[in-house]
């Protein structure tokens, strides 16, 4: 493989998709640099110049931008958390042996093909306080006597949307954990049946550790998928009622629909540099074990 | 393994699973009942679990009057150019990475992997003030640049790991033969990498077909796509449940049948990277 001729092929054959990255990914990121620098704001075309730093210094007064981080918190550990826990579950009983496995689990992955935008609907109506299939079931199940007003109370819209990226994210979660346990040897676990080792030994000595890069990897990028994801939450509540469902990128979406993009691109870049936090392990660790 | 009884089969596996399924099953069951039927059945004192009159009026409505073509056929617009171009440079890239040896290979992958953290939100907005400036606003143009942001790095990687598991002795029996790279390329590599191109096709068709954050800003109403629609049945006047879910149905349709059809290659494709090692 390793020749010291120049050769001029290999950049030939990378340039159309670098250029196109280039042009759509890193030429944006640089505008975003200098709009965050601006009051670029599409309604008053005419006065936009150079403010400093005064988008990010409003940021850090501004009230809302603080819930949209807190609630971004709370979105990525509870949704990931959750999806994590019971996609690994469901791993754990799709890899036993049954008839229709198969089916079974291609069937589970629907939810994970399925538009944001449709899955923020379909959930929407479950909710719905009138017609909703989930208050007639916990009223006919008499867990409740009164229809629920799930997606309009603040005391229960937030949780009410993250029962839904939950239930986006768990198929991910199990066909990745699935994966990777048809990927352990089985002589480890006859050694360890010989040992008389018992089923939860197995599982925390055996299962979970061979287990640890496929989990690392998938939960690094479900958090960003997670903490990125604007259609589930937009089409649900909008952000609201006052706030309450409002994470940093569908702040970032509300802001940048009204158009006042300065502001935006400052919040974007603020969450970019958080999610770099936590992506530059991954990054690390993918190329350890690439090229 | 040893034999289980019926009853602990039950507890470990088919009450739990049968669980979680009806959780991620029902949604989808839920939306094509509401679909089918009429609607004071809909908004009526009672939830009823099978319509006791069944209706396609819904389905008809919206191809009727909603003229739901038009934004299935911009969709399908999008998501077939994003496909063609995507795998076109991507697998090419993927070529280079996994064949040659060349200086800044490192920097090259990398500059492609970071791609994957940046949010949405922060492209959208630059985005949609370039191409307003270059006159490619609400073209369908506008939303295969856009997605490209997010196709072309992840294919570049999905493509490069099935790469790596071909042998490279496959071309060089070819070369060996006299067929130059090229040559060898499309009579050897390209047909044992189909599968996998088809299954990364798959799954970025997926991606363009379901997006729509970058749609709802970079369209109007000529070339508005499915997400942007069903979204927009919302609010015309109140909510109208029977079409959008009518629509909802028809959208995920031809996912499923895709997804289907290339599930094996594409949880290949994701998972082989992470498994390994």
């Amino acid at each position: 493989m390793k020749k010291k001729k120049f050769n001029i092929w290999p950049y030939i054959l990378i340039s159309p998709a670098l250029l196109i990255v280039a042009f759509v990914v890193f030429y944006p990121i640089i505008e975003a640099i200098f709009m965050s620098f601006q009051n670029y704001d599409l309604r008053r075309p005419d006065k936009i110049s150079f403010i400093g730093l005064k988008n990010y210094i409003e940021m850090f007064q501004d009230e809302i931008f603080w819930t949209a981080v807190k609630n971004t918190l709370i979105w990525v550990i509870l949704g990931v958390g959750l999806q994590f826990i019971f996609g690994f579950i469901l791993a754990l009983l799709l890899n036993q042996q049954f008839k229709g496995r198969g089916i079974v689990r291609a069937v589970s992955l629907i939810p994970w093909a399925t538009p944001g935008v449709l899955i923020g609907l379909m959930w929407k109506w479950i909710y719905d306080g009138n017609y909703g299939v989930l208050n007639d079931l916990l009223m006919k199940l008499n867990i409740i006597d009164q229809p629920i007003m799930f997606l309009s109370q603040t005391s229960t819209a937030f949780s009410s949307v993250i029962v839904t990226i939950i239930w986006q994210g768990i198929p991910f979660f199990a066909i990745m954990i699935l994966a990777g346990l048809q990927s352990i040897s089985h002589e480890m676990y006859e050694a360890a049946d010989i040992d008389g080792a018992t089923k939860l030994q197995k599982l925390f000595r055996i299962t979970i550790p061979s287990l640890k890069n496929v989990i690392f990897i998938t939960i690094i990028l479900r958090i960003i998928w997670v903490s990125n994801s604007v259609d589930i939450i937009y089409s649900m509540t909008g952000g609201g009622p006052s706030y309450s469902t409002q994470t940093l990128s569908v702040y970032i979406f509300n802001k940048a629909t009204v158009l006042d993009l300065g502001y935006s691109s400052g919040m974007a870049l603020l969450l970019m540099f958080m999610l770099a936090t936590v992506a530059i392990p991954y990054i690390r660790k993918s190329f350890k074990e690439g090229a | 393994m040893s034999k289980k009884s019926f009853a602990n089969k039950c507890f470990t596996l088919y009450l739990p699973l049968g669980l979680i399924l009806t959780f991620l099953i029902f949604p989808f069951y839920w939306t094509f009942v509401t679909s089918i039927k009429p609607e004071h059945e809909l908004y009526g004192a009672t939830v009823t679990y099978w319509p006791k009159d069944l209706t396609f009026a819904s389905y008809q409505k919206l191809f009727g009057e909603f003229n739901f073509l038009l934004p299935m056929f911009n969709s399908l617009l999008v998501a077939t150019i994003t496909t063609v171009v995507t795998l076109t440079v991507s697998t090419s890239a993927a070529y280079a990475f996994t064949r040659f040896d060349f200086k800044g290979k490192r920097i090259f992958m990398s500059l492609f992997l970071t791609n994957n953290m940046f949010p949405n939100v922060l492209l959208l907005i630059p985005l949609f003030a370039i191409m307003r400036s270059v006159n490619l606003l609400y073209t369908p143009l506008s939303l295969v640049v856009a997605y490209a942001t997010f196709t072309i790095p992840f294919s570049v990687w999905m493509l490069t790991g099935y790469l790596k598991d071909l042998p490279n002795s496959l071309e060089e029996a070819a070369m060996i033969d006299g067929a130059n790279r090229v040559k060898a390329f499309f009579n050897v590599v390209l047909p044992v990498l189909m599968p996998s191109i088809i299954a990364t096709g798959v799954y970025i068709f997926i991606q363009s077909w379901n997006e729509y954050t970058f749609a709802v800003l970079f369209t109007n109403e000529a070339t508005r796509t499915i997400p942007v629609t069903l979204n927009n049945l919302i609010g015309q006047l109140g909510v109208q449940w029977d079409l959008l879910t009518a629509g909802g149905i028809i959208t995920i349709i031809p996912v499923c049948v895709l997804f289907f059809f290339a599930q094996k290659q594409l949880i290949e494709g994701l998972t082989a990277g992470s498994v390994k090692g």
